[in-house]
């Protein structure tokens, strides 16, 4: 448990390692960020066997820092922060595995990748507001090059779409601790100071100081109207990117939800909370239907993500412990089902066919041509589908289960969503490998294309276990997110949503 | 010997077994994934027989094996696994039928390369369906539900090269997805009135009184808690048993191997609807003593029941594929099965599932070796003759015709159509759904004679029909047991009612009456012999002459043939909306969501260019002419450095004695 913070420290120092030895040699370069990767992925699951959940937030270093402001280098973690950063380390690695055939600028494109991972497992340990944040923005600066750079379609456009949602998000989120911090004369950054400072308010102010904040945070995690940075943004990313954009990035701003914004105010909260819960019963719905018509393989992909972090939020604005625990496991089943359909998409498809408009995939008779990424397509749309078998089906059960408890109507409204993303995935199954069949199809030597590499299939293997493992066995999860729930730190916020 | 509770999950593991060893075999291994499912689904088949054994001798009892699966924190989800008559008599059934189409695919898919895929599906469509059978608990339920919907998925559209099995996959997963998603929403709804979700938990399940007295309250809109509750399931029954209105998957689903028709026709998926709602029939019915309720969970279901049994039979008069006669006569034959638990005997609609299954497997396994003899060609009016030539398929399938027509006595179809008959006869809420099914058994009889003319009788009508030849043993032999089940089980029925008796022992059964036993011999005479007079007396010449009852009633029959426009209706409908929907959607996306980023950009973008010009022209030019000032200063000024060092030293010998005076000049004052 206490080497947690290493995975910080490991990350960037393999960041710099990668940039150190990529001048010399790309397979270096390669090797460095796979066992960077997989240390810091090692650290974690280290930890999970270790980890006694009842222990609640456990600390792991508090040093003070700024002092003049009270600001502290604090770091902590409870099953919460426990399950986003394990579910980092697999992204990450499976990350490097999609990326394997980077071959330009190899050492630069591995030194940002694992910053970018650097700063997100320091987010997700930060137990100090100030400290989340500046790990937050250092995620954010490799986001930028690493789409502009490696990127494909429109990515000057996307990055820079992305980079400026990302930083408007984040100004509100600093506008609203700055607020709760100076108006209610907080001593530190600390998470229950903030509460406390937050507390000594009047109702408006702490309604605008949690809007702020929560809005900072959900533009971020792709809450409708603000989500459109994320289909533009990982369709113009490279595959690894995309894969981390929607698997860990995404989960920034949710868990920045979780963590930072709902305990500010329990009084505030249930002004916005039907507010915050249609937003995400629209995102859900709206973002599904625009996949239903999309050309682009990746746009859908694109959408249906923001269509399933629709139902992280509606688990957030539920607000009792079953939704909320709910949530954060679809955080985690996201994070590994929307990896797998952007590296099929991205690395297994697109890089080989260099076209991702449907209509072009339709001619080609790809259920031929790459087996192994139709039936591992097929594996992920089923997963994403909700399929009892693979993760989503507990994680958006328990999500609509928690939200019943909250208000019937919106569960209601949800389960809508799982029938559209039938409809999407079935069509983009059926259009993309599906296409072109027959049996007299024969396979030209110009249609060929080259083979499915041995990291490819290792990160796609990985990725399978983990959906159909947690599918069959949630408590594995659950049972580190459940007591996390419990802490006095959210207990106003969670007891008071069940009406 | 008996299969205790305890090791009932054998049952769908051995098939579920069977079903990896399929996916892990290469291509090549089509005989390996073939014996294991045969081989594991005769082992589920020798369990379940145990199973029954076990169950039969405490009929009343629910054997239940409860376990969490994940915790929710207040509660858990908890599965279960439940033997009792219901769940063995249709694990029996499910794992006896699906033996034999097993057996049977092996001689249709001999030339297909896929085959081993086509088992590996088989078996895991088979172990969906029983883990469906044996589950404790809705929620498991549900999660089988949904396998065998996957299950289905991928059978239907296992001839993915045609684009109408691809669309007919989809249409069948999503039309069934729609149903499904008010079964999730009941599910839900119970999961938070009651905490749980097991059927029989040791009074605290959700079938059991305690539970149900919970639900008796009304809601705003005036329905008790449980009608609302029953009827989202019952959506979920809806879709996937083919009830109207979301019947328009069924007949398209005949684009799958035969085989695949005769599963799901059968024993796996249409079945698992009925199946459902007569498993939760204590939930279904426990409105029943409220008075003040506009209206009851089962009236629904008897008048849904009904209509899908009268319209089923109407449209399948009017068709000429011989698969989409028997899809619509099964679409018909569960709108009984609906109609028989409406009226509140869910023993009478299990009884006709059982007997309807091994009929209608026969008769689409029958279907499936006229279409392999004949190469393919399904439509009835190209076939016919093929009485002299294939032998076997036609002295089954004449057995097959007459259980489903319900010929008196030796049939097992017409046992369980006269339990329904008798059911809905005694139902005190309406007649209606009463006159409906009477008109059925004689539409039924009608269309079946129909078909048989057509295919066995009267000469060849094309190359392929006269071509045509008995098949192997592979194919055959399945169909002489299913016929000779056919047959026997009509003897579970008669003369006394043991299977009823055994499925509820509760209930005082009626079924010895046999007041409507006349009406209905008659009532099928009338279909038969109008069957022969219209098809059979002349049989038809031409693949192209017209059909005999085209020239009574032109128009009805072109809506009936065209399946009465369901189709149409929805596409034009649903189809048309959600198409549009999502359309616009796509276009706020572009066009308002991303059209307010860009023009928040060029706000940005404009404001900047505004700053620059103000820049440029106030600031900067305030700025550069200060600068212009300075430097003509110092242009001025630098003219005085010459460079010249007399220059200089004049300069200052002057200043100096200018200085001198000034300061003389001063002292003096």
């Amino acid at each position: 448990m206490n080497a947690l913070p290493c995975t910080i420290y490991v990350s960037f120092t393999g960041a710099l390692l990668a940039l150190a030895v990529g001048t010399r040699s790309a397979g270096a370069a390669r090797i460095v960020a796979l066992l960077t990767a997989l240390t810091a992925w090692g650290l974690t699951l280290g930890a999970a066997v270790n980890f006694v959940p009842a222990a609640g937030l456990q600390e792991l270093i508090n040093a003070a820092w700024i002092p003049e402001f009270g600001i502290r280098y604090h770091l902590a973690a409870d099953g919460i922060s426990l399950t986003l950063l394990v579910l980092t380390g697999l992204a990450a690695t499976a990350g490097v595995l999609f990326s394997w055939n980077i071959t330009e600028r190899t050492g630069e494109f591995f030194a940002l990748y694992l910053a970018l991972i650097g700063g997100v497992y320091g987010v997700f340990l930060s137990a100090d507001a100030f400290a989340l944040f500046v790990f937050y923005e250092i995620a954010i600066v490799p986001k930028y090059f690493l789409i502009a750079k490696w990127g494909s379609t429109n990515r000057e456009y996307g990055a820079m779409k992305l980079v400026l949602y990302s930083f408007a998000g984040s100004a509100l989120v600093l506008a609203g601790l700055l607020w709760a911090y100076a108006a209610g004369h907080a001593t530190g950054f600390g998470f229950p100071e903030l509460v406390a400072a937050t507390g000594r308010l009047d109702l408006t102010q702490q309604t605008g100081i949690l809007a702020l904040v929560f809005l900072g945070f959900a533009t971020l995690a792709g809450m409708f109207p603000l989500h459109t940075w994320a289909p533009t943004g990982h369709v113009a990313a490279p595959t690894a990117a995309s894969m981390l954009l929607a698997g860990v990035v995404m989960k920034l701003g949710a868990y920045g939800c979780l963590r930072v914004a709902l305990p500010l105010s329990p009084e505030a909260f249930h002004l916005l909370q039907p507010w915050i819960a249609w937003l995400a019963i629209i995102g859900i719905i709206y973002a599904g239907l625009v996949a239903l018509v999309q050309d682009d393989f990746k746009f859908v992909i694109g959408y249906s993500s923001v269509s399933h972090m629709g139902f992280v939020l509606l688990g957030l604005a539920a607000a009792n412990p079953v939704a909320v625990s709910g949530a954060v496991f679809q955080m985690f089943s996201h994070g590994v089902i929307a990896g797998l359909l952007f590296a099929v998409v991205g690395r297994m498809v697109y890089e080989r066919t260099h076209t991702r408009q449907l209509a072009d995939l339709r001619a080609l008779p790809l259920h031929r041509l790459l087996p192994f990424a139709a039936v591992v397509f097929v594996l992920a749309g089923l997963a994403s589908m909700g399929l009892p078998g693979f993760s989503g089906f507990p994680a958006e059960l328990t999500i609509l289960i928690g939200t019943w408890q909250t208000n019937p109507l919106w569960a209601l409204a949800a389960a809508t969503g799982v029938l559209i993303a039938a409809a999407f995935t079935l069509r983009a199954i059926q259009v993309s490998f599906f296409g072109r069949t027959g049996p007299d199809i024969c396979v030209t030597p110009l249609e060929s294309l080259p083979p499915i590499t041995w990291p490819e299939k290792a990160g796609a293997l990985l990725l399978l276990g983990a959906t159909i493992y947690l599918g069959l066995s949630p408590d594995t999860l659950l049972d580190w997110i459940r007591p996390a729930l419990q802490s006095p730190y959210f207990h106003a916020i969670l007891s008071g949503g069940a009406s | 010997m008996s299969l205790p509770v305890q090791h009932l999950w054998l049952i769908p593991a051995l098939p579920l077994a069977a079903a990896a060893v399929g996916a892990l075999t290469p291509r090549s291994g089509r005989t390996l994934a073939a014996g294991a499912a045969i081989a594991t689904m005769a082992g589920a088949f020798l369990l379940a027989c145990l199973a029954l054994g076990g169950a039969l001798d405490f009929p009343a009892a629910h054997q239940v094996l409860n376990f969490a699966w994940f915790d929710l924190g207040a509660t858990s989800l908890r599965l279960g696994l439940l033997l009792d008559p219901l769940t063995a008599f249709m694990c029996v059934m499910v794992t006896f039928v699906s033996l034999l189409i097993f057996i049977f695919s092996t001689g249709y898919m001999k030339a297909d390369a896929n085959a081993k895929q086509f088992f590996c599906f088989l078996s895991l469509f088979a172990a969906a369906m029983l883990g469906l059978i044996i589950a404790n608990s809705l929620l498991l339920l549900f999660v089988c539900w949904e396998l065998v919907g996957l299950a289905s998925y991928l059978l239907i559209g296992f001839w993915f090269h045609k684009p109408a099995a691809a669309a007919a996959a989809k249409k069948a997963f999503i039309t069934t997805r729609i149903g499904d998603l008010g079964f999730l929403l009941g599910l839900l709804w119970l999961q938070d009135a009651q905490g749980t979700l097991l059927f029989y938990d040791g009074g605290h399940g959700i079938l059991e009184s305690a539970a149900l007295a919970n639900l008796t309250h009304l809601l705003p809109c005036g329905l008790a808690a449980s009608t609302a509750i029953g009827l989202l399931i019952f959506c979920g029954a809806i879709g996937k048993s083919g009830q109207f209105p979301l019947h328009v998957w069924l007949p398209d689903a005949m684009e799958g191997p035969t085989p695949v028709s005769a599963l799901i026709h059968a024993a796996t998926m249409v079945a698992a609807g009925v199946f459902l709602i007569a498993r939760v029939y204590p939930l279904m019915a426990a409105d029943q003593l409220l008075a003040n309720v506009p209206v009851h969970a089962l009236t629904v279901v008897a008048f849904i029941g009904a209509i899908t049994a009268l319209m089923g039979a109407l449209i399948a008069v009017a068709q000429n594929d011989i698969k989409r006669i028997l899809a619509f006569s099964t679409v018909s034959q569960l709108g009984y099965m609906m109609l028989a638990i409406g009226v509140g005997s869910w023993v009478a609609a299990i009884f006709h599932l059982l007997t309807h299954a091994f009929f209608k497997a026969l008769l689409f396994l029958g279907a499936g070796s006229v279409i392999h003899a004949a190469h393919h060609e399904q439509d009835i009016r190209r076939l016919g003759g093929l009485r002299p030539k294939m032998k076997v398929t036609f002295a089954t399938f004449a057995i097959g015709m007459m259980a489903l027509s319900g010929v008196p006595f030796l049939f097992s179809g017409f046992w369980s159509k006269e339990a329904i008959l008798h059911a809905a006869h005694g139902w005190e809420v309406s007649s209606l759904p009463f006159y409906a099914a009477v008109l059925g058994v004689v539409l039924t009889a009608f269309y079946m004679t129909r078909l048989v003319a057509e295919v066995f009788y009267g000469a060849p009508r094309s190359d392929e029909a006269s071509h045509a030849h008995e098949n192997s043993p592979a194919m055959t032999v399945p169909l002489v047991i299913l016929a000779a089940c056919s047959i026997l089980f009509s003897l579970l029925a008669w003369p006394s009612p043991w299977l009823q008796h055994q499925l509820d022992p509760s209930a005082h059964s009626e079924s010895g009456d046999m007041s409507l036993v006349l009406p209905s011999i008659v009532l099928v005479a009338l279909g038969l012999g109008a069957g022969w007079a219209y098809y059979g007396r002349r049989p038809r010449t031409k693949a192209e002459s017209p059909d005999p009852l085209d020239r009574y009633a032109p128009g009805l029959m072109a809506a009936l043939a065209n399946r009465l426009g369901f189709d149409e209706l929805y596409a034009a409908t649903v189809g048309r909306l959600s198409s549009g929907f999502a359309t616009l959607a796509a276009f706020l996306e572009v066009f308002v969501w991303d059209g307010a980023v860009r023009f928040l950009a060029g706000l940005g973008e404009l404001s900047g260019l505004v700053s620059r010009e103000n820049d440029e022209a106030g600031f900067n030019a305030g700025f550069d002419a200060g600068s212009k000032t300075l430097r003509d200063t110092g242009v001025a000024y630098s003219k005085a450095q010459t460079g010249d060092a007399h220059g200089y030293l004049r300069t200052l010998a002057l200043g100096f004695v200018l200085l001198l005076i000034l300061v003389i000049l001063g002292g003096a004052r």
